[in-house]
């Protein structure tokens, strides 16, 4: 079984991101794996061990993206691939899709492609159903855990996080696979996993390499502003008791006329 | 912009979202700035009621999809009429919730129709025709305007960014009956089971949410059963009863209940839960966090409540920055104290 995991760079997430000068800055903070994607990484591998396969991961960015790369391949991916180009520069989340489902179709015979559930810079979580539809697979967004999988037969049974609880859903393959939290957590890399890692040669695939058109973007971010700072007025609640500062407390929330 | 606005209704079990009437009083209210007719899209099966309620909530004119297939939501089949519809139609644009099932078919839809999609947006301006939507990024470090430069522009609404209309029960308008798209064969995924839990008030649509964090575990006068002999064990014990009370708490206030990334690490409950950058960003009336010290992933998924309470034992805790109202003392004390004082003041 093939498996292709996707993914991202970006700012850590305790990083303090802020406007300057019109311009995304996270000050010193690392650009680090998403950690969405991380889920996504383990699961690949923890499907790949059970029903026997490998897992190539890749990501579309700067050269700089190699570093989360190879954070996947310490945790046991076999092979990355920077998806690189100018063409691909401000690519929104149809673009990206379009650029993934080339490079799977570029790999050949990917039973499985894997997504975390969303990146934390642009939170669109669009890109694995997007995908999926470029590909004309089934979306299996939200995946808790993969019951059953027949790499034969090209059948799949996941449970999907959904509002209401778990929605268990069978499938054919090849399909999409996106990952919440539940469904493992991720490993860390090995000693000889970073080893490995650091030494691995990690090709670039341009647009040229997956034989694609532009993809065009068809949502644009004209200007990006900082959110209204908080104006809060904080009141600490007091009283000789814990019951004498509930009943303070109950009747101040009561008289904010929220309940 | 005369034309046509629609609105995705998202339902479960025939039971429509909150989020969908949003989303269809922001399309009516954008109809009525520009002079556009409001369509609702409401597919499923055994769904017909909730067609009235769309006229109810502002629609023109609702698009019935009634139908086996359409029984239990999946992505194929969805999308697939969305997107033979727009075609047909040619809407301006698409309002979903965004919701799991909102977000997916937009998603779906949008490859399609050859278009994108502005997810999670928290407010929309007409300029001359365009949408220009805003929606946070970086869980709400930021925000950024967004444009999709395609028709139809597909949009999904944060939850409770944009109020519920009130329902006009005289208001009438013309229902149309449509075929599926696909038919089952050709739909390559089938629902086989759900688990739901019934009752629970899922953390997206809550007016109020409790949450707690690892402050939970951090009392020493509670002693575990003896069968329990691991520290770790112990300390969950410890956590579980502490989320306990903010269970009770929650009920007294009809609230759902949250966790910090830290209680759901470790192990206290499960993740759906999680509020924060990698779990839920929510918005509600009011966020009591207990025992929550305010990681800045965690208040990046809370920031925008409308009244902050922060119980903490520590004073210095940042989570008191953001708190309209907070109290410097021990959860296991306060939380039971405040679950009375509620139900005594809510006549529960």
């Amino acid at each position: 079984m093939k498996i292709a995991v996707f993914v991202k760079q970006v700012p850590d997430s305790a990083a303090k991101v802020v406007l300057e000068g019109g311009v995304v800055s996270w000050g010193d903070a690392p650009l680090v794996i998403n950690p969405w994607d991380e889920y996504a990484v383990e699961a690949a591998l923890l499907l790949a061990d059970k029903y026997g396969g490998d897992v190539t991961t890749f990501s579309l960015g700067a050269e700089s993206a190699k570093e989360a790369l190879k954070h996947a391949l310490a945790m046991g991916c076999a092979e990355a691939v920077l998806l690189n180009d100018p063409a691909f520069t401000s690519a929104d989340a149809s673009a990206s899709a379009r650029v993934f489902a080339a490079a799977v179709k570029k790999l050949g015979d990917v039973d499985l492609a894997v997504f975390g559930k969303q990146a934390i810079d642009a939170d669109t979580g669009l890109v694995p159903a997007m995908t999926a539809r470029v590909l004309g697979w089934p979306a299996l967004t939200l995946g808790a855990a993969v019951s059953q999988l027949d790499p034969a037969a090209k059948s799949i049974r996941v449970e999907r996080g959904i509002e209401e609880g778990r929605q268990v859903v069978e499938s054919k393959l090849p399909a999409v696979l996106s990952v919440i939290k539940d469904f493992a957590e991720p490993r860390y890399p090995s000693f000889m996993g970073i080893r490995k890692a650091s030494k691995a040669e990690i090709p670039t695939w341009t647009l040229a390499d997956l034989d694609i058109l532009a993809p065009e973007s068809k949502v644009s971010w004209p200007e990006i502003i900082s959110p209204l700072k908080r104006e809060v007025s904080s009141e600490i609640i007091t009283g000789s008791n814990p019951e004498e500062v509930a009943a303070k407390l109950a009747d101040k929330i009561i008289a904010e006329g929220i309940l | 912009m005369a034309g046509k606005l629609w609105a995705f209704i998202d339902q479960f079990k025939g039971k429509a979202t909150p989020a969908s009437w949003e989303a269809l009083g922001a399309a009516r209210k954008l109809a009525d700035e520009i002079g556009a007719q409001v369509g609702a899209l409401v597919f499923g099966q055994g769904v017909e009621s909730l067609a009235q309620s769309s006229f109810h909530y502002g629609a023109d004119e609702v698009l019935l999809c009634d139908d086996a297939s359409l029984a239990d939501y999946r992505g194929e089949p969805y999308a697939a009429l969305v997107s033979k519809l727009a075609k047909e139609a040619q809407p301006e644009a698409i309002f979903f919730p965004t919701s799991t099932r909102g977000r997916e078919v937009a998603a779906i839809a949008a490859i399609d129709l050859n278009t994108g999609v502005l997810p999670d947006v928290i407010e929309i301006e007409n300029e001359g025709g365009k949408l220009v939507a805003t929606r946070p990024i970086y869980a709400g470090k930021l925000l950024t305007k967004v444009v999709c430069n395609s028709n139809p522009q597909l949009l999904t609404l944060r939850v409770r960014a944009f109020g519920k209309p009130a329902a006009d029960e005289s208001r009438k308008g013309t229902s149309t009956k449509v075929p599926p798209a696909l038919s089952e064969a050709e739909i390559s995924t089938k629902v086989v089971d759900y688990a739901t839990v019934e009752g629970r008030v899922s953390l997206g649509d809550a007016a109020i949410i409790v949450s707690g964090g690892r402050g939970t575990s951090n009392n020493p006068n509670l002693t575990p059963p003896a069968e329990i002999t691991d520290e770790k064990q112990k300390e969950i014990w410890r956590a579980q009863q502490g989320f306990k009370m903010i269970g009770e708490l929650a009920e007294a206030l009809g609230a759902a209940v949250g966790a910090s990334r830290a209680a759901v690490d470790a192990g206290y409950v499960p993740y759906a839960h999680q509020v924060g950058q990698t779990g839920k960003v929510v918005s509600p009336d009011m966020y009591i966090a207990v025992g929550i010290s305010g990681a800045i992933q965690h208040l990046a998924g809370m920031r925008t409540s409308k009244v902050i309470v922060a119980i903490n034992k520590d004073p210095d805790a940042p989570i008191f920055k953001m708190a309209r109202f907070g109290v410097v003392g021990d959860l296991y004390e306060m939380v039971p104290a405040l679950t009375k004082a509620f139900k005594e003041r809510l006549h529960k």
